[in-house]
């Protein structure tokens, strides 16, 4: 359980996504896993938030909004730890491609747009190995802001960012919020060199993009499956 | 005027400076007699005159409920359970240690970052890790600690519930097969750990091996001492609850 001191070379390769809601990062890393499977390779896949046992509290928390910005901090990486040690690492030993859909950049684009000290942020998810490839998925601020709002007649407490009291109109705080949190994956981008994708381009044009970067910086024969014995 | 400070940054949107209660923690083992020392020191304090509000640990609404379910299958690794608990905590600290500071109660709690740190410790958390993830506590005016030795801990531990409990005998870390060698170890192992802390954040240490009673003059002798230093004066400025 040691933090940064104990980051030796793992087989496995990691290559998260990242951007603002409606990038249409998660629609990349789904179109990057299905020609990764196609390929034959050994791929795990994971998703921000999803840890079955952690869930419960999350709704709870959010339901209720009972949740301050560092309840809610801790509540996510509580969340990502329980993946990390017991899907991510492990597939990392055994020599898989992770892919991840958000990773701990997330946290510290929302976590610190509602405040929480950024040095703090990055301590606490200092156990986490960093990943390989980060993409993060650029577009306008009304880019993305009408993707989400065009389909979406409500909006989330927290996915507005209504706890940050910014505005008392959901959509007009969702605008604020995303705002700054984009601002904050701005300030990262060169903190922690990732690769920057235009998603204003066709979906199908990125994901050539994102295919030809990553055969190119991973060594993908390494990660084919053993055929049956 | 009192008011408080963190360790380190304090959290989103707290104000520390603006705290003016009391905040005593009492610390121990399981066993050492807490709850009971606790219990006589709040109706002591509200006899005389002094609005008390208390807490402990795992007793969030967030996540209490979801941590007893997986202490009971042991699913969640060490880290997971270190980050629920930090979860736990610092909800009661921003929604109820917090607002009864402001109010100017007394806030005593049993147990507070040093056991849920200890405890860490010994599954191998990283100790620059563990300071980081709590270094936005509210630093107490006080922290008593009970020490009791570990054979007089097995005795009222059996004693009182006829049986040692799985974690507070430290099975999930494999130290021995017998519950009682486990107990024995992974106490020790702790009490090396609260020794530490002690050093580094300023504990005072009261013997637990003796009467309930005497353990008591000795924890409201020092509550006195808190309350003087911190209210003293405070009522000519019209008192804890002037400004609501």
């Amino acid at each position: 359980m040691s933090a940064a001191g104990a980051r030796r070379e793992l087989p496995g390769r990691l290559v998260a996504v990242e951007g603002l809601d409606g990038s249409g990062k998660s629609t990349q890393v789904r179109l990057l896993h299905r020609w990764l499977d196609g390929l034959g390779l050994k791929v795990f896949f994971s998703e921000w938030n999803s840890s079955v046992l952690v869930k419960e509290a999350t709704r709870k928390g959010k339901r209720r909004q009972l949740l301050t910005p560092t309840t809610f901090s801790l509540i996510h990486a509580t969340d990502f730890a329980d993946r990390y040690e017991r899907q991510i690492l492990p597939m990392l030993e055994a020599g898989y491609l992770v892919l991840c859909d958000r990773y701990m950049f997330t946290a510290f684009a929302r976590d610190g747009m509602r405040g929480c000290d950024p040095g703090w942020l990055r301590r606490l998810y200092a156990f986490a190995h960093p990943p390989d490839i980060t993409f993060y998925f650029r577009l306008p601020l009304e880019t993305a802001l009408g993707r989400i709002l065009a389909g979406r007649p409500r909006l989330k407490w927290f996915e507005a960012g209504m706890d940050l009291g910014l505005s008392a109109d959901p959509r007009e705080s969702f605008r604020l919020f995303q705002g700054g949190v984009m601002a904050q994956y701005e300030r990262m981008t060169d903190e922690f060199g990732f690769t920057v994708l235009d998603a204003t381009r066709s979906i199908h044009r990125q994901q050539e993009v994102v295919r030809s970067i990553v055969a190119e910086r991973l060594d993908l024969a390494r990660f084919r499956q053993r055929r049956g014995r | 005027m009192s008011g408080k400070r963190c360790y380190g940054r304090p959290p989103a949107g707290v104000d520390p400076g603006g705290l003016r209660g009391a905040l005593i923690v009492v610390e121990g083992p399981d066993a050492s007699g807490r709850s009971t020392q606790i219990a006589l020191l709040g109706e002591w304090l509200e006899e005389r005159g002094y609005a008390v509000e208390q807490v402990g640990l795992k007793r969030s609404r967030l996540v209490a409920p979801t941590l007893d379910r997986a202490q009971e299958g042991n699913v969640l690794s060490p880290r997971t359970m270190t980050l629920f608990y930090a979860t736990d905590f610092y909800d009661q600290l921003e929604n109820r240690i917090v607002p009864a500071l402001r109010g100017g109660y007394v806030v005593l709690a049993d147990r507070y970052i040093y056991t849920l740190m200890a405890r860490a410790t010994v599954r191998g958390a990283d100790p620059e890790w563990l300071r980081t993830l709590y270094s936005m506590a509210l630093v107490p005016d006080a922290v008593v600690f009970l020490r009791v030795s570990a054979a007089r801990l097995v005795e009222r531990t059996l004693k009182a519930r006829a049986s040692l409990d799985y974690w507070e005998s430290g099975m999930d870390l494999g130290l021995a097969r017998s519950w009682y060698d486990s107990f024995v170890i992974y106490q020790r192992r702790i009490r090396a750990v609260y020794a530490e802390l002690q050093r580094e954040y300023g504990f005072e240490v009261v013997n637990g091996n003796r009467s309930v009673a005497a353990i008591q003059r000795d924890l409201r002798t020092r509550v006195c001492a808190v309350l003087a230093d911190l209210f003293e004066g405070m009522d000519e400025g019209g008192g804890p609850d002037a400004s609501g």
